[in-house]
């Protein structure tokens, strides 16, 4: 294990962490408005399966997506701007909290009809091997995609045409107010759907960093050398409600349950690691707190300071000239 | 040369793949059946199953692909049976194909043809007889042709082809077999504009694909009876040449306009909210539309081709405009 390497994880799940928290401030503000789901409770899926992936792979998220483009290196500044609905933002003010795209980034995007996207991402794969390059797509999604029709075409078709694609479940197991086992009926498995279709599965513990980076690295590896798809499903729990528009316990979930699940923070894990191992102290963990505060500070300032974009601005767009 | 539409459309695929390797088809039975409607015949021969790429029955999952494809670099054309298999990849062509060059600010584009067959044959039943273009042309980001000739059909298509925005191009089963003259060298045709397929002064038709055909006919007869009718085919339905229409109905100050579709909120509603705005000074009669009837296609003959316009029923628009009894 490495020192650096470690607080490097770190540092990027406790980015996502505050910006959100700061974005959910920002919403009460009415600053950010629409709709805004946080993924608090869930970084180490995102942070640890982008680090496993080259610049130059793809990826693409559904709707909850802040975590995976500020994990692939997007400037916060951008992120924050376009969550205010900017003309510095990502997407210029037209995309939004669910719809962030960073092209250079190989970021293609949110979206936020469920299961729409993975018929995308196996769009992607597709023009890779098309193209004879060797880039993996990473398609992530919630456990409440698994069930929809699209997905399981995506499935079929990666499977027939041994796509270099890895799909990534993140079951959170609630999909917004349903739990999983009255929404899919293989439950208990849910890498099931993919192995049905003759997709290599595994599930990973998505509180661990490490473990998801691990599982990543193999699989990214075998997928990059042409052995078609991979399912992974990473078992995780969402702390805050499933938008601002719900409370983090109440109708469906209690109190006490939310509570024995942030015993698993995954901050909270990977900091016992690192100083379970003399790997950082307090002080090393004061200060990634001040460095991330910085950022996100500085990108409330650029959001709050940018320009909303000028009316002239509408049609701009539509279609590619 | 005299050529099918159906052959038009293998030219203008063939011409553009052997032009560009980023261009593939994919749909079903689209290689080694020859297209359910033998427009690919010969393409898995000539450019193999790689760039030919027969599909299972799934269209959302194939489309959404192919639009993923187009992101990723490539440009795929997709291959519907019918039109009416779209609607089950409507999701990605609405919620995906059109909005995602707009939502990611320019930075991601979708460079796509879907094509295929819409509007009714002969007694194929409620669910393969729709004329849907008017969904596709209501949603922003898309555009629509509906060809009506083998040259239109050749030229447009290979522009379709070449254009960096999702294109939905829209042909007519009993179009396939028509033949019309195609040059023989190479040539494309702007999207966008229209063309005056028979002069007149009397009266304008507006009408397209399918019934392109069927306004020609009514024309002819109505010339016979002393009527000279102008006929304009908008050839694109959106980005749609108003300017061509309203230059029409300026000189015959009469408007009929004749869609296959579903009269609510048809495209010909929309055609005469347009020319209305633009040239209401100009019309000498209410504008006449000649649509198809709001029912699910029926099966049985007599009831089909009640529910399906014909050149009675457009000769009679016509006289109505122009106050001939």
């Amino acid at each position: 294990m490495d020192r650096a390497d470690l607080l490097s994880l770190f540092r990027q799940m406790l980015l996502i962490r505050r910006f959100e928290e700061k974005s959910a401030e920002m919403y009460a503000l009415a600053k950010i408005a629409g709709f805004l789901h946080l993924y608090i409770g869930e970084e180490a899926i995102a942070v640890g399966a982008i680090a496993a992936l080259r610049p130059d792979d793809y990826a693409i998220s559904a709707y909850r997506d802040h975590g995976h483009c500020l994990a692939r290196g997007s400037d916060p500044d951008q992120v924050m701007a376009e969550l205010f609905g900017k003309a510095t933002g990502l997407c210029r003010g037209k995309g939004g909290s669910m719809h962030l795209v960073d092209a250079p980034r190989r970021f293609m995007g949110g979206y936020a009809i469920v299961g729409g996207h993975i018929p995308l991402a196996t769009g992607f794969a597709f023009a890779t091997k098309y193209r004879a390059l060797d880039l993996v797509t990473v398609c992530f999604f919630g456990e409440g995609a698994v069930p929809s029709g699209q997905a399981h075409e995506a499935f079929n078709l990666a499977a027939l045409w041994k796509l270099p694609v890895i799909f990534i479940c993140e079951n959170n197991r609630y999909g917004m107010g349903t739990p999983v086992e009255r929404a899919i009926a293989l439950y208990e498995d849910v890498s099931e759907t993919a192995r049905s279709y003759g997709i290599g599965a595994e599930r990973v513990d998505g509180m661990d960093v490490l473990a998801v980076r691990d599982l990543m690295r193999r699989v990214v590896g075998q997928v990059r050398a042409g052995q078609g798809p991979f399912f992974i499903e990473a078992m995780t729990y969402r702390f805050m409600g499933h938008s601002m528009s719900d409370p983090a316990h109440g109708h469906y979930r209690t109190k006490e349950e939310v509570d024995e699940q942030r015993k698993r923070d995954p901050l909270t894990l990977l900091k016992q690691t690192i100083l379970n191992n003399k790997l950082g102290d307090e002080a090393d963990f004061k200060q990634l707190e001040r460095e991330v505060s910085e950022v996100v500070t500085a990108a409330v300032k650029f959001a709050d300071e940018s320009p909303f974009p000028a009316p002239s601005e509408l049609y701009n767009d539509v279609l590619v000239e | 040369m005299l050529m099918s539409y159906r052959e038009a459309l293998n030219q203008a695929m063939r011409e553009e793949m052997r032009r560009d390797s980023r261009i593939f088809l994919i749909g079903e039975e689209v290689g080694y059946y020859q297209g359910a409607f033998k427009v690919s015949k010969g393409f898995v021969e000539e450019f193999g199953p790689q760039r030919v790429i027969d599909t299972p029955i799934t269209e959302a999952g194939f489309t959404g692909l192919a639009i993923g494809a187009a992101m990723a670099g490539l440009h795929p054309v997709v291959e519907l049976m019918t039109m009416n298999f779209g609607i089950v990849a409507l999701d990605q062509i609405v919620n995906n194909a059109a909005k995602i060059h707009y939502m990611s600010g320019g930075q991601l584009s979708v460079p796509l043809v879907i094509r295929g067959p819409g509007s009714a044959a002969h007694q194929l039943g409620a669910q393969h007889s729709q004329s849907l273009e008017a969904w596709f042309c209501h949603v922003p980001g898309l555009k629509v042709i509906a060809p009506s000739t083998p040259y239109d059909a050749k030229g447009l298509l290979k522009n379709a082809i070449r254009d960096n925005n999702p294109v939905i191009f829209i042909e007519a089963q009993l179009l396939y077999g028509t033949k019309g003259e195609v040059g023989d060298g190479e040539y494309t045709i702007p999207i966008g504009v229209a063309e005056v397929k028979r002069a007149g002064h009397d009266a304008t038709i507006v009408a397209y694909s399918k019934m392109l055909l069927l306004a020609l006919e009514a024309a002819d007869q109505l010339s016979r009876e002393g009527l000279d009718v102008e006929v304009i085919d908008p050839r694109t339905l959106k980005p749609l040449d108003l300017p061509t229409i309203v230059a029409s109905v300026k000189k015959t100050g009469r408007l009929v306009i004749v869609e296959e579709g579903w009269r609510f909120c048809g495209l010909g509603a929309q055609i005469a909210e347009s020319v209305y705005a633009a040239a209401f000074d100009f019309l000498d009669a209410p504008i006449q539309r000649v649509t198809g009837e709001d029912v699910p296609m029926p099966y049985s003959r007599p009831l089909e081709d009640a529910a399906i316009p014909d050149k009675t029923r457009v000769i009679e628009a016509v006289k109505t405009v122009c106050g001939v009894r």
